[in-house]
């Protein structure tokens, strides 16, 4: 289609990247501000990593359906209009058939355009790859900044109040119930204040990053024993 | 830059801003209907949760007229007065009131009160106390609210307006007095506004 499709896009590596390598929130650490501000229950975290990955995919499709005919000199300001058209598209329906979620996540919702990992996907890939990479590296980091949320959110709301998906009926209807982990649980009131959603980042930072070494220790100490043994079997991983 | 690309640019820029508008007026007046929808049905909730709905028999969503920005009420601006009626007659009113001097910032209520000055119920709508202290306000969280129901200029007198802890009546929650505080002295100022100014409450 385009000359930067001459080299097939490694799938494995664009997923791999949104999950974990490049992970929006992890590693790019983009977008904390609505990640330390909703994180304080699982299901407004659920509903904001749901609602940015929609953008991300829909703006991602559309900024590389595009990326031939949009010249150079404005492509940023190009990309921010497709981004903030699809903010208030998702804000519209939020409004519209998830009435009482939309106030709770309230400003959060058109703030997803500042999101500065939307228009850095945009910029950095979906500019340069066809539609269905494109899509893929949305779906893959919308998951990658989901699932970090909902982590967060896990951490937190589990802390603060002993429970888990805490008005969970606001998404998801009437059948979702709140499931009590602690009963009569006094809470432990820093994880829900803005202190907590910092302190809650930073292990979750330093979790990464402690796989990352032992994982990338165990590559090296593999291809040690390879050139030792010159065996080339001991390159499949082995349980330590 | 030569002019040329300018120019070009500048008008794939405004045709990509025309597409974008078009769009979300289209799915505005998709979502139009359903939008207005969600908002009578979070209101007819906030109101049947202070005023029973079998208590009157007129629809008070519908049934509004504007309440200009009283600071008595605390309000900053215009708001929306609704009234019950049976048979005609207003015999109820449920209107917004702000404390605006909550522990985080102004605390938005829906208050109740009928003809006699009696609160028939009181909810938060809004706020921004801290999780876990002051967010027992809330009706989801605890019945403290509720407290206020039945009571009147008539049944307590100014020094009882106020929270246990300021030799009151309305409880407080451990760790979070000024929260319930602010609450009791809004709803305090607003039932005194009210009954000094009947006119702009129960009149049509």
């Amino acid at each position: 289609m385009s000359n930067s499709d001459l080299v097939t896009t490694d799938y494995s590596k664009v997923i791999h990247d949104g999950l974990w390598n490049n992970n929006p929130a992890l590693a790019q650490v983009l977008g904390l501000c609505p990640l330390l501000a909703v994180s304080g229950t699982v299901i407004n975290s659920l509903a904001l990593g749901v609602a940015t990955m929609m953008v991300l995919i829909a703006s991602n499709l559309v900024v590389s359906l595009l990326r031939l005919y949009i010249p150079n000199e404005i492509r940023i300001p190009v990309f921010v209009l497709i981004i903030a058209g699809f903010v208030t598209i998702v804000e519209l329906l939020m409004h519209a058939y998830l009435y009482n979620l939309y106030t709770v996540l309230g400003i959060f919702v058109p703030l997803i355009v500042t999101n500065c990992a939307i228009i850095g996907r945009a910029e950095g890939f979906a500019s340069k790859h066809s539609p269905l990479p494109s899509v893929i590296d949305g779906i893959s980091m919308g998951l990658g900044f989901t699932g970090v949320l909902v982590a967060l959110g896990v951490m937190r709301e589990v802390l603060a109040q002993g429970t888990l998906f805490a008005d969970a009926s606001l998404m998801l209807g009437d059948w979702a119930t709140t499931i009590t982990l602690f009963e009569n649980y006094d809470g432990f009131l820093l994880a829900a204040l803005p202190p907590g959603a910092f302190i809650g980042l930073g292990f979750l930072l330093a979790f990464k990053n402690v796989i990352d070494q032992n994982m990338r220790k165990r590559r090296t100490s593999q291809v040690v024993v390879e050139v030792s043994d010159g065996n080339t079997e001991s390159a499949i991983p082995q349980p330590d | 830059m030569k002019p040329g690309v300018i120019s070009r640019s500048g008008l794939l820029l405004g045709l990509a801003g025309i597409i974008v508008i078009g769009l979300v007026t289209l799915i505005y007046q998709f979502t139009h209907d359903a939008i207005e929808e969600s908002e009578y049905q979070a209101m007819l909730q906030a109101l049947n949760s202070i005023i029973p709905p079998d208590s009157h028999d007129n629809d008070m969503v519908s049934d509004s007229k504007i309440l200009p920005a009283h600071k008595q009420l605390g309000l900053k601006k215009d708001a929306l007065l609704y009234r019950a009626r049976n048979d005609g007659k207003i015999f109820a009113v449920a209107f917004p009131v702000t404390a605006p001097d909550g522990y985080n910032g102004p605390i938005n209520l829906l208050l109740a009160i009928d003809r006699e000055g009696k609160i028939l119920g009181a909810r938060v709508v809004s706020h921004k106390e801290t999780p876990g202290l002051g967010d027992r306000i809330e009706s989801r969280r605890s019945d403290w609210s509720d407290g206020f129901r039945g009571t009147s200029l008539e049944n307590l007198t100014t020094e009882q307006w106020k929270v246990k802890k300021d030799g009151g009546v309305f409880d407080q929650f451990t760790g979070a007095t000024i929260t319930p505080r602010k609450i009791v002295k809004a709803i305090h100022a607003a039932l005194m506004f009210v009954d000094s100014n009947p006119g702009v409450f129960f009149d049509e």
